[in-house]
């Protein structure tokens, strides 16, 4: 076990933690921008695994990797607008309605595997691209500079998140829409709009989460695979405090307890720590984290339709 | 085709005369023939109004009659079902708020309309393009705020956040929405229901500095003092319909209160001289919590007594709903004591309270008064079903509440279909009867009766103070918590004014004026 403090080992914990972010940082900035704007989209789990098939699928047939990430995204996109119309126009109760679509895609993911592939190899996936000069540096480089397109795309969305919700016209109407949607109704903003845009985006991002697993960091698809990073998500924007950082805080902190807890089984030879307990890890820290979190920031339309009344 | 359209409008703008804010005046609007249905209501049968430019327009009525409604529809939110909309004599259809707002229209509804989590310039700018394309350009937005402010006497800080803000000064953002959107006609609905009197006096300094700039402005309102005080016209709606529209100058309170009711309405209540009697309420050094922590009720002491009305005024948030609830046993005292009819009930729950003779008329009317879904009978023995005449053991004898319910809305002029109506179906000033009906039917020696009439019409709360005002005549201990001054100063014996939880001065009535009143609800000892 004490090989565990060593810098070799610290290093790789570092640098699977923050390969492993990939995907709870696609689905969670999504799901933050549906959430910012009222709406929680529980599916996002149903919506990754759809994402995640598709994406084999794809690479399998075609090879094309950056066409399987496209196509994951247009599922995505679609699960989405089904999302936003199921809430939007529908005025669902979004919990249930959030649980149906995971079953949906859960459910379909499943037959659509069984039914097309079965069994099948691994695909080739995104390959590790080191930065130039960057990438030398000792132990940050190895940590930082040497991932696959995938997990920089992620990281660069967060700047991106940052001041599209802070600092442009249609931030602002996000963030109205979230806490007073007939605010932003009576000045001419359409909540309808700009609700779909956030959970269509959310859709999208969620099917790049998928897309991640399958063509990133473990190239095969298995039923389920996804095995709650989805639902972890949703609870990440609460953790995170509805923010782009604090959610991106938060997705590191559970891909490094994640990285931790590969390590420790693959190091503890003489199960010292029952394996179960180490993976029981996340799970108990989402629970935790939502227990104890604070809600200060909770927009305050959250899950409320909007209706304006007869017209 | 478009473009053409485009330069006509232009050279249309370019020949009318310009606002100081540079957008072109609305000389006229007028409403003709305005109907508007929705299930089960007609809220506007065939309405008729108009303002000009540089008029300040009243719009009276009393609660339900329909002026929101067709307030709704001049700024797009709802659209007629009859009639049409001129804008300097030409038809104008308004198909969502943008069309309304884009024509000159600015509109402050009853409820703010207000992201309480953004700052004041990021409220103002919403949905309004940036001059940096995607790019929000909040530092152009907070000039333009800060001079509009000036012109205006607007006092307000661009980056301030809404929630910091108090009601007027929320108010003043949305005026500032109206403005920097290029208003040429503004509408306020209700817009003095939460301010102050200073409040009330800064508005009518900035809606007549507006007037006189050549703004179209129309003002909505029950209150006829404010009426008489700031309205060049009034038009004056009932049941939908409008009944009257004149000139203000030359009506009075009593003729245009005729007008709104249908019926002659006693604006001054003949009262029996004040004969205090013995404490009944007993409130020592009482310290009651807030739900944020805070202390909401700050060594508060006073004493009501036998046949005695004992307002107190204040702005709400001043903690008089921590207090009302302290003393009907919904919240947790901290320390300090409270004694009813010689009887200690700092802790006491509420069953303990009403046995010793407390009743309570609560201001949350459908959360703490009634059961939303029972029926207006249920509603009337709703504490009281367990003895005698309405049970006996453990058997309800309905017999003795079908009775004593009908007695009670016949006595109470309680307007409902049936004694079994779900009580959710009655409007709110009948709701408010029945729970006068029930809490007075138990003789209380004390009574705790929190914003009675707010929200109610001016029909009903005559008939509630007068109710009140017999109380009084039979002995009872009233604590009378309003914001509505008019009514304070019309029931109460003694005034005590509340300010950040604290009680600042108590004044006997004959003492006591809405101004100074006012200056002590702004927390100003005079
Ligand atoms: N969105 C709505 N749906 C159904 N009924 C409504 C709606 N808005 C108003 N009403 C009804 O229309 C009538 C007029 O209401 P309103 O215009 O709000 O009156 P006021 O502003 O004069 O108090 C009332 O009976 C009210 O219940
Ligand atoms: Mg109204």
């Amino acid at each position: 076990m004490s090989e565990l403090f060593s810098l070799t080992v610290l290093t790789g914990i570092a640098y699977s933690g923050i390969r492993l972010a990939t995907p709870y940082l696609f689905a969670a900035l999504g799901e933050m921008f549906a959430q910012r704007s009222g709406v929680v989209n529980l599916g996002v789990e149903g919506i990754m695994l759809m994402g995640a098939f598709t994406a084999f699928a794809m690479a399998t047939w075609t090879g094309n990797l950056w066409f399987a990430l496209f196509c994951a995204a247009f599922i995505g996109l679609l699960m989405g607008l089904a999302m936003s119309f199921i809430s939007v126009n529908m005025q669902a109760e979004q919990g249930i309605s959030g649980i149906g679509m995971h079953l949906f895609g859960l459910g379909l993911s499943s037959l659509l595997f069984t039914k097309f592939l079965g069994s099948t190899k691994a695909i080739t996936g995104f390959q590790p691209i080191k930065i130039p000069l960057l990438g030398d540096i000792p132990v940050i480089g190895e940590i930082f500079f040497n991932h696959n397109i995938l997990v920089y795309l992620a990281f660069l969305l967060v700047p991106i998140a940052v001041w599209v919700l802070n600092k442009t016209t249609l931030g602002l109407k996000i963030r109205a829409v979230g806490v007073k949607p007939e605010a932003a109704d009576s000045l001419g903003v359409s909540v309808s709009k700009i609700r779909y845009l956030c959970v269509s985006f959310g859709g999208v991002m969620a099917g790049i989460a998928g897309a991640s697993l399958t063509l990133a960091l473990i190239n095969l698809f298995q039923e389920n695979m996804t095995s709650g990073i989805g639902f972890i998500a949703v609870a990440l924007v609460y953790f995170g405090g509805w923010t782009p950082v604090g959610v991106t805080l938060g997705a590191l902190l559970f891909s490094l307890v994640n990285a931790l807890q590969l390590w420790i089984q693959v190091l503890d030879k003489d199960k010292v720590i029952p394996s179960d307990f180490a993976l029981m890890m996340p799970y108990v820290l989402t629970i935790a984290v939502l227990a104890f979190g604070k809600r200060t920031n909770q927009p305050a339309a959250l899950t409320k339709p909007f209706d304006r009344g007869s017209h | 085709m478009a473009h053409g359209s485009k330069l006509m409008a232009l050279n249309s703008q370019r020949m009318s005369i310009l606002l100081p804010t540079g957008q072109p005046r609305i000389e006229s609007m007028r409403m003709i023939n305005i109907t508007k249905r929705f299930p089960g209501v007609l809220a506007n049968d065939k309405v008729n109004f108009d303002v000009k430019a540089g008029e300040i327009h009243a719009l009276l009525g009393e609660n339900g009659a329909g002026k929101s409604t067709l307030m709704r529809q001049l700024g797009g939110l709802y659209r007629p079902d009859g009639g049409e909309i001129h804008l300097d004599g030409k038809p104008v259809q308004f198909k969502s708020p943008a069309d309304s707002i884009q024509r000159g229209i600015g509109m402050i509804h009853q409820h703010f309309m207000l992201v309480p989590t953004l700052t004041v310039a990021e409220n103002v700018a919403l949905g309004l393009p940036s001059s940096r394309g995607l790019q929000l350009d909040l530092d152009k937005v907070s000039q333009k705020i800060e001079k509009l402010a000036q012109r205006y006497g607007l006092k307000i800080h661009p980056d301030a956040y809404v929630w910091q803000l108090s009601v007027g000064e929320q108010q003043r953002v949305e005026i500032m929405k109206a403005l920097y959107r290029g208003a040429a006609l503004l509408a306020l609905d209700e817009p003095t229901a939460v301010l102050t009197p200073q409040e009330v006096d800064d508005l009518f300094k900035v809606l007549r500095g507006m007037a006189a700039d050549g703004h179209a402005l129309i003002f909505i309102s029950h209150k006829l003092h404010e009426i008489i005080d700031i309205s060049h016209r009034v038009t004056v709606m009932r049941d939908s319909k409008v009944v009257a529209t004149h000139p203000t100058a030359g009506s009075t309170k009593t003729q245009l209160a005729r007008e709104m009711v249908g019926r002659e309405v006693i604006l001054q209540y003949d009262k029996t001289p004040y004969k205090p009697g013995a404490a009944m309420l007993r409130i020592e050094d009482l310290v009651v919590m807030g739900d944020r922590g805070q202390k909401a009720v700050h060594d508060v002491s006073l004493i009501v007594r036998e046949g005695e009305i004992f307002g107190i005024a204040g702005v709400s948030g001043n903690g008089q709903r921590e207090l009302a609830e302290a003393l009907t046993g919904l919240r947790p005292v901290q320390t300090g004591r409270v004694v009813v009819a010689g009887q200690e009930l700092t802790h006491a729950k509420p069953a303990q309270r009403i046995a010793a003779g407390q009743s309570a008329i609560p201001e949350e009317r459908m959360r703490e008064g009634v059961v939303k879904e029972f029926s207006v009978s249920e509603n009337l023995i709703l504490q009281d079903h367990g003895h005698e005449p309405y049970s006996r053991n453990i058997f309800l004898n309905f017999d003795a509440i079908a009775k004593e319910s009908k007695r009670l809305i016949d006595e109470f002029r309680v307007k409902t279909p049936s004694a079994e109506t779900p009580i959710k179906n009655l409007s709110g000033g009948n709701i408010q009867k029945v729970i006068m009906a029930r809490e007075i039917n138990r003789k209380p020696r004390v009574l705790i009766c929190a914003q009675p009439t707010r929200g109610v019409d001016i029909g009903a709360s005559e008939y509630i103070h007068q109710r009140l005002l017999e109380q009084r005549s039979a002995g009872t201990a009233t604590l009378l918590i309003s914001e509505d001054l008019d009514e304070l100063l019309a029931l109460s014996d003694r005034i005590a004014v509340m300010f950040d939880g604290k009680i600042m001065s108590i004044i006997d009535r004959d003492k006591a004026t809405v101004e100074r009143l006012g200056l002590l609800m702004a927390g100003v000892k005079a």
